[in-house]
């Protein structure tokens, strides 16, 4: 009798403390990163570009190319994928062919980010000629993408009661009409929360643009899509790894970290103050 | 009208709805085209071949033969299959020891007879020179036939190093067991925490507590992972050189600490939907027979999310042995086989990411680091499949 | 022997039960009847303090057992709950063996003497008339049982841990006729041994089985007697009405 309730009593512990461990954890690396870069941002630091061999300077192409590269992925991913969540739940029923659809994008999902950067190369760069560029990045950021865009939309979609389609059908509207004029709008506010989510994830990854775009060092901002560009993630690992003098770089680097963590930060919060607003609105 | 619009955008659909085969498709053809195309490669240098003397009877060599004769690790031509003869590598460059600038011509044109000859002048010789200055006289030279690298080269070779010379070392054996290790000595870690904390979260924490760590872990699963290799880098791989005092920090054990807590996230989030998804009824059942609220979790709660805590810990898997840059710039990237986890190792991914950007395309290196990506591709194709086939199994007992 | 004093209970702003009091006796079969919503589960599950689970709730008052109020700050809720057994609306059988379904308040309660578990659940299994029907398969998944036998498991479930008092939930309302007379029939024949209330909205089945009957609207408790009176001729006119089916 007595013993069960030691034990309830220890083990609740025990996860008590792994709770405040990884909260530990978490608050660790925010905490560091924000304490040794938060010195580091400021207006020159985001608006000018490196010098001094990248022991100096600001960080402004870096984040200039993320963006384009952002933008560029965000420009195949988005469409595409909507459409393709529109098909799989709103047109494909429930038979084999959306298994399968659905087992594709899982694995396309659960595929490591280094073998898009190797399809990159191979597809876009090498094949296709494309080289070192923005097109050929954003291509392949927005194939990488493109599992998460689809499955937010999904989720968004079959939120929607069936009420709605069976009601809108019944007044005489087609299938598109009821999906363009009716759940699409519904759903909408949940679509942007997962296409937000996406641009943090975007914003961060590496792997897939070290042989597709980034350049090492190009003060000089893009002309056109098939200009090569820097990226804040690869910058980061380039300074980190092979700078000429690590110790003089270390202040970029956090600077760096922070501002690819603030961007991830302020995509969540912006995703769940809309997701926040819709629950009100809802009411 | 109005139906020849809808017939066109069910096609766009329909089309759209395809996209994601496609691109897998594409991938998977890509990658193998690019990858199998080292089983065609030469297993030695391009523009170079591989002499013997006419009368050793030594046939093929393995690319793992080559660098011992090159390293001088084999001596003797016994142990490859020849006569007792001691081995004796000459490379391409001492032929400008024994050989002055005027007795090789101006524009080398007595080269391959020079080289000729020294190869019937030694017996026990392999020499290594340029396909051109092959000696235009074969009597007494015995070229081996040029072979490709082949799948017991590439998968049983123990090293990698793609810039050997005469032949390049692909053996993915290292690679593989780097990744592997680090990934699951990751998960040994990640497991009990992620656990312990989807506990918490799901049956103990409170409301406050729960808008707070809820945000709070997918902020966590949001960081890009060269952030995490970053804080790696500056602060576990100091840590860990000094706190186990080892000559370097850059080890398996830093990059399978870094995947832990990059693994934290996913294994936390899925294992704490299953364990919210027991019904209510199981609980009331357990807690009406006396059970406590212990005992209900361990007996009851965790058994029946047991499917969906394993797809957590094959997820977390999955996305470890695919991570990139975190264990790039935390592991210190020897590809040797590890012997424990606190030396530097190196994974497929991490092998890709450093090494592509100096493989010239096309080449033997470059169709090595895809078929790398091959391996990989395959690894996590099985992992994500298991992971499907353990979260769709029915509950029974 | 379950008495109830003055009971008053909340979900938030709702008032749930009002000022119930009431007395069940020890061996009988009391019956709670009464439309949806009319408090008459809430009730019930005050008796094992299951609505301790719910957050944002309640209490004013005391319920009784033996005279011991088990809201008091003494009192062990894993041993008010092994003393109260309770079988559910839905049957809801562990993921897990037909025996260690059964065995299960056993081995929370520490118990560890393999005998006398497996003699407790032959006990339990007969006296659930389910022995004959599965004694050949007691490491068989609880799952491949009907839903009638999935319910008698339950039941033996909570005849398991030798309860004084069992609690049942509308124990036959997702069940078939010939399941819900097997069950009734058992009801009847635990009565010998166990304290037994039972919610049902089942009025037929509330006559055949109790001895007694509360009958709850709008969280009041508006008529509680003989099962006889009640139905034959009761005092209220809601009473009246509910049974003869004008309303509910």
């Amino acid at each position: 009798m007595k013993r069960k309730q030691i034990e309830q009593t220890i083990a609740f512990t025990i996860f008590r403390l792994l709770g405040i461990i990884v909260v530990g954890i978490l608050f660790w690396i925010l905490g560091f990163i924000i304490y040794q870069g938060i010195g580091v941002i400021n207006w020159e630091f985001l608006t000018t570009s490196p010098t001094d061999g990248m022991t100096a300077g600001g960080i402004f192409p870096a984040i200039v190319g993320t963006l384009c590269l952002v933008a560029g992925s965000a420009v195949i991913a988005f469409p595409l994928g909507i459409l393709s969540a529109i098909y799989t739940s709103e047109y494909a029923g429930n038979g084999k062919i959306v298994r399968f659809i659905r087992v594709m994008t899982n694995n396309l999902g659960a595929i490591p980010s280094i073998i898009f950067g190797l399809f990159g190369m191979a597809l876009f760069v090498n094949t296709l000629g494309f080289g070192d560029s923005i097109i050929a990045g954003s291509l392949t950021l927005g194939l990488l993408t493109l599992p998460l865009v689809i499955r937010t939309t999904e989720e968004a979609l079959k939120a929607i009661p069936d009420s709605f389609r069976t009601g809108s059908l019944a007044l005489g509207a087609s299938k598109w009409q009821t999906i363009s004029r009716i759940i699409l709008p519904m759903a909408f506010p949940n679509i942007i929360t997962g296409l937000i989510l996406s641009i943090g994830r975007i914003s961060g990854e590496t792997a897939p643009i070290l042989f597709t775009v980034a350049a090492y060092f190009l003060p000089k901002l893009p002309n056109s899509i098939f200009d090569q560009v820097m990226a804040l993630p690869y910058h980061l690992y380039v300074i980190v790894t092979s700078g000429t003098d690590l110790e003089a770089t270390r202040p970029i680097a956090y600077g760096t970290a922070l501002v690819l963590i603030l961007i991830v930060l302020v995509m969540n919060l912006l995703a769940s103050f809309l997701r926040k607003k819709l629950r009100v609105k809802d009411k | 009208m109005r139906k020849i619009f809808e017939r066109i955008i069910e096609t766009i659909l329909t089309m759209s709805g395809a996209v994601t085969t496609i691109v897998i498709l594409l991938i998977v053809i890509f990658l193998f085209k690019e990858g199998f195309g080292l089983f065609r490669s030469s297993d030695i240098e391009k523009g170079y071949s591989l002499c013997i003397h006419a009368d050793n009877s030594a046939e093929r060599l393995t690319p793992e033969q080559i660098k011992q004769i090159f390293d001088y690790e084999v001596e003797n031509w016994e142990v490859l299959g020849g006569s007792d003869e001691e081995i004796v590598p000459f490379r391409f460059d001492e032929i400008f020891s024994r050989y002055s600038d005027e007795e090789l011509g101006e524009d080398y044109e007595f080269m391959p007879d020079k080289l000729g000859e020294v190869i019937r002048e030694t017996p026990g010789i392999i020499a290594f020179i340029p396909t051109q200055y092959l000696p235009a006289n074969r009597m007494g030279v015995n070229v081996l036939p040029e072979t490709t690298i082949t799948p017991a080269d590439f998968f049983g070779g123990k090293e990698w190093i793609p810039t050997a010379t005469p032949a390049h070392q692909f053996g993915v054996l290292p690679l593989i067991m780097g990744t592997l290790w680090v990934s699951l000595f990751a998960i040994l870690i990640a497991l009990p925490l992620g656990l312990g904390v989807a506990v918490y979260l799901s049956e103990l924490a409170g409301e406050k507590m729960r808008n707070l760590l809820k945000p709070a872990i997918e902020l966590l699963a949001g960081i890009p992972s060269v952030v995490y290799g970053f804080f790696g880098l500056v602060v576990l791989v100091p840590l860990i050189q000094k706190g186990m005092n080892l000559p370097v920090g850059e080890t398996g054990f830093a990059g399978s600490l870094v995947l832990a807590i990059m693994a934290l996230p996913t294994i936390i989030t899925v294992a704490e939907d299953a364990m919210q998804n027991t019904p209510r009824a199981m609980r009331e059942a357990s807690l009406a027979l006396g059970a406590n609220q212990w005992q209900t979790i361990y007996r009851v709660i965790i058994p029946y999310a047991a499917s969906g805590i394993s797809a957590a810990v094959v997820l977390g898997i999955g996305r470890a042995v695919g991570e990139t840059m975190a264990v790039l710039m935390v592991t210190g990237n020897a590809a040797v086989i590890p012997h424990t986890l606190f030396e530097p190792v190196r994974t497929i991914p991490a092998t890709i990411a450093a090494e592509l950007g100096e493989a010239p395309a096309g080449g033997t290196h470059y169709q090595a680091l895809f078929l790398l990506g091959c391996i990989l591709f395959i690894i996590t194709l099985i992992i994500n499949i298991s992971a499907e086939m353990i979260s769709s199994k029915k509950q029974t007992v | 022997m379950i008495e109830a004093k003055d009971i008053n209970f909340y979900y938030g702003d709702f008032h749930a039960l009002k000022n119930i009091s009431m007395k069940m006796d020890k061996h009988t079969v009391t019956a709670f009847i009464g439309p949806s919503g009319c408090g008459k589960s809430t009730f019930l599950r005050l008796f094992n303090r299951m609505n301790d689970l719910i957050d944002d709730t309640r209490l004013e008052g005391q319920c009784l057992i033996d005279g011991q109020n088990i809201y008091d700050k003494s009192v062990d809720v894993s041993a008010l709950r092994k003393r109260v057994g309770m079988v559910f609306q839905k049957p809801n059988p562990f993921p897990q063996s037909i025996f260690e379904n059964v065995a299960y308040g056993l081995r929370v309660d520490g118990v560890r003497d393999k005998q006398l578990i497996r003699n407790k659940v032959e006990e339990s299994l007969q006296a659930a008339a389910l022995w004959e029907e599965v004694k050949d398969k007691l490491k068989k998944s609880a799952f491949e049982l009907s839903g009638g036998q999935q319910q008698r498991l339950c039941i033996a479930r909570a005849l398991a841990i030798s309860p004084d008092i069992i609690l049942m939930d509308e124990p036959a309302s997702a069940l078939d006729p010939i399941s819900t007379s097997k069950i009734e029939d058992l009801i009847y024949n635990l009565k010998k041994d166990y304290t037994i209330v039972i919610v049902t909205h089942n009025m037929q089945q509330a006559a055949r089985v109790s001895d007694k009957t509360g009958f709850f609207m709008l969280g009041n408790l508006v008529e509680y007697n003989d099962t006889k009176k009640i139905f034959l001729s009761p005092e209220m006119e809601e009473t009246q009405n509910y049974i003869t089916g004008r309303f509910g």
